[in-house]
Order: C-alpha cells, then sequence, then structure tokens
C-alpha cells in the first residue's frame, strides 16, 4: 500500500466512526457544536499520531505478553499531556469536554490501531496511519457536530445565521443517536456505491 | 434522602447510556439478545463496584497525599485492568458458574469507559466512600437497564422490514435515540 492510499483510508473508506464504528462514546457525547467536535476530534488525533509513533519504535523491546498494559501506558502518559496542556490554555474548551479527554485512554481506535497497525509496521507508516485514523474521526466529530448545531440552534461554528430557537432535541441526548444513524447510513451507501463502480470497470 | 437521589438521578435522570454517552460500545456490541445483556449487565455492575472501592480508596491515600494528582489517568486505568485480570482468575477458580456466565465479557469490560468514567466523575463530584459506592451501584443498574431495554427492542427487529442502508447499526441508533427521549421525560423528578 502506498503513503497516499494509507493516509487517504482514515476519511471514507474505514473511517473509524461511520464505519469501523469506533470510539463512539466522545463521538455523541462532545458533539453538540461544530467547534466541541472538532477540538475533540484533534485531541485524540495528537494521541493517535505520538501513540501509533512511539509504539512503532518501541515495538521490538516490548515482550509480547504484556504488550497490552504497556500499550495502555504509552497512551495513558499522552492523554495526560493533552488534558493538562487544555487545562492549562484553554479552560474553557476543556470544561465542556471535560471527562471525555482522560476517557481517550479507553477509546477503542487509540489501542486498536495500536495493537492492529502500529506493532507491526515502521515509524513513517504507522504515523501516517495515525494521522489518517485521527483526522478521520476529527472529520467524523466535526460533520456530526455541525449538523447538530445547524439543526438545533441554526449557526455553524458559532457564527448564528437563523433568528430564534432551532429543533432542540438534536443539540440534546436522543439527537446525537438520530443524527448518527442517519450520517452512517449515508456513509453506507457511498461506499456501496464506490464499490460497485469499482467493480464494474475492473 | 441524599442517598435516595443519588439514585434515582443515575439510574433513571441521568442514565449513563443514554444521557451520559458512556459505554456505548457494549451497549450497541452485545445487545443482540437479552441473556447476553444481563450477562453484561451482571459483569459490569460487579466489576465498576470493585473497581470504584479501589480507585476512591488510592485517589485519597495515595495520589492526594503523594501530591501526584496528574497521574490519575494513568494510575486508575492500570489498577482497572489489573483488577479485571485478577477478578477474573479468582473467579476461575472460586466460582466456575459464575465465571461461565461473566466469563466472555471480563476481558472487554477493561476498555468499557463507563468503568473508567464512574471512577473519574466520583472525585469529580467529591462523594465520600458511602456515596461512591452506590453511585457506582445505581449507574451499574442504569447501564444494565438501558442495555436490557434495549435488546429486548433489538430482538423484535428481525421481524420487521428496514430499508437497505439503515440495517445494523444505523436503526440500532436512532431506536437508541427514541429510547433516550423516553428517558428524557425523567427530567426534573430529581
Amino acid at each position: 500500500m502506498n503513503q497516499w492510499d494509507n493516509f487517504k483510508k482514515g476519511f471514507l473508506k474505514e473511517n473509524p466512526v461511520f464505519v469501523l464504528l469506533l470510539g463512539l462514546c466522545p463521538t455523541l457525547g462532545v458533539t453538540t457544536s461544530a467547534l466541541n467536535g472538532l477540538a475533540m476530534g484533534l485531541a485524540t488525533a495528537f494521541v493517535l499520531v505520538m501513540s501509533n509513533s512511539v509504539i512503532s519504535l518501541i515495538k521490538n523491546l516490548i515482550p509480547s505478553k504484556v504488550r497490552i498494559p504497556s500499550f495502555i501506558v504509552v497512551i495513558a502518559s499522552f492523554v495526560t499531556i493533552v488534558d493538562l496542556v487544555m487545562a492549562g490554555y484553554a479552560p474553557a474548551l476543556h470544561a465542556k469536554l471535560g471527562l471525555f479527554i482522560p476517557l481517550i485512554v479507553v477509546n477503542c481506535i487509540v489501542l486498536g490501531r495500536a495493537e492492529g497497525f502500529a506493532s507491526k509496521n515502521n515509524l513513517l507508516s504507522s504515523l501516517i496511519d495515525g494521522a489518517s485514523m485521527g483526522l478521520g474521526f476529527a472529520f467524523a466529530l466535526t460533520i456530526l457536530g455541525g449538523i447538530r448545531e445547524l439543526l438545533g440552534g441554526g449557526a455553524f461554528f458559532g457564527h448564528k445565521f437563523i433568528t430564534g430557537d432551532g429543533i432542540l432535541i438534536f443539540v440534546l441526548a436522543p439527537g446525537a443517536f438520530i443524527v448518527l444513524g442517519y450520517l452512517i447510513a449515508i456513509v453506507n451507501i457511498i461506499n456501496k456505491s464506490k464499490a460497485k463502480a469499482h467493480c464494474s470497470t475492473d | 434522602m441524599e442517598y435516595f437521589s443519588i439514585i434515582i438521578s443515575a439510574i433513571f435522570v441521568n442514565n449513563i447510556v443514554l444521557t451520559q454517552f458512556l459505554g456505548i460500545c457494549p451497549f450497541l456490541g452485545v445487545s443482540n439478545k437479552v441473556e447476553t445483556a444481563l450477562g453484561m449487565g451482571g459483569a459490569v455492575l460487579f466489576v465498576m463496584t470493585l473497581s470504584t472501592i479501589v480507585t476512591y480508596l488510592v485517589q485519597n491515600y495515595i495520589l492526594v497525599p503523594l501530591n501526584i494528582g496528574y497521574l490519575q489517568t494513568i494510575t486508575y486505568i492500570l489498577v482497572i485492568a489489573a483488577l479485571v485480570q485478577m477478578v477474573e482468575i479468582i473467579l476461575k477458580k472460586v466460582s466456575p458458574a459464575l465465571y461461565q456466565a461473566l466469563g466472555v465479557f471480563l476481558p472487554l469490560i477493561t476498555t468499557n469507559c463507563t468503568i473508567l468514567g464512574v471512577a473519574i466523575l466520583v472525585i469529580q463530584k467529591e462523594y465520600n466512600l458511602i456515596e461512591s459506592v452506590l453511585f457506582a451501584i445505581s449507574n451499574a443498574c442504569g447501564f444494565a437497564l438501558a442495555l436490557i431495554i434495549f435488546s429486548g427492542l433489538r430482538e423484535n427487529l428481525d421481524l420487521v422490514e428496514i430499508p437497505e442502508a439503515l440495517k445494523g447499526v444505523p436503526i440500532a441508533l436512532i431506536i437508541a435515540g427514541l429510547l433516550s427521549l423516553a428517558f428524557m421525560g425523567f427530567a426534573g423528578i430529581v
């Protein structure tokens, strides 16, 4: 696989949220606005890139029996870094994302890529894989947050262009489930029609 | 009265799955049958109560006195992982029947964010030990309740015709949204 394909796969074909269905807790929990979604996505992307790179570098030093706990320690260290940096420089955002920042540790995408990709590949591929998955995750969260913000409050990235209230249900908990359900259905359709087009050209 | 409000709020008003969005992976993953939902609920109840007690003690008797609160995330996840492993080993020896029932769900629990989430929430809310245990038990019950209702609904899905694109996870998420809407009816009772 060349590196461009490696990078591209996280956005649609193997999108961690829409296709692999990993890391759904923060996906649903923080996406009340596009900005929150983007911030959470970028925080996760940072952890993914760093942990993938470090794990790929030390993969030969770790005995395979204790690899999962070792991976978790590496991931937890970077999560702590993100947590402290965010609390220091963006306290308002940190308060909004709250519990979900420390919970990046148990986000299945991060451990999944560490075990499934970084522990078997070289530094460059692992770094690109982390960036691809991380940005794909951020992309999914921003779209979901954007749609919910748009329908629920008539705004996008905080810019309000509809006076009055939106459909409140979309910024509340049920809206998260419903919007994500339909988004996954749409991505299913796109990926299926792409696969079909691919088959007919072969 | 205070204890009562902790219980009601954790099970119904702030249901951990449907309003706090913790533990969505097992919620979608093991909710195809009511029996597996019961097994998972039991395993979570067991581990969550234990891990909350242990992390509470670790926080107040190790991390705070030594002034190393910034190691919270790393310490908690290691404590939880070790605890789950230990519970698995002990159950296997002491109660093979229970191990049979909960066995497959135990390894999954380490990466269940409800466990770590509740452990951190208890510290954030500054509960004492009794309140913490109550909070953990009620949250686990809330998790089990949501999981069991949801699996009951999903069992019935096999009998209906669903548009091709919505099959599987999308329709499950939409149902979860409706269930969450129903739980919003509890808002304001405590």
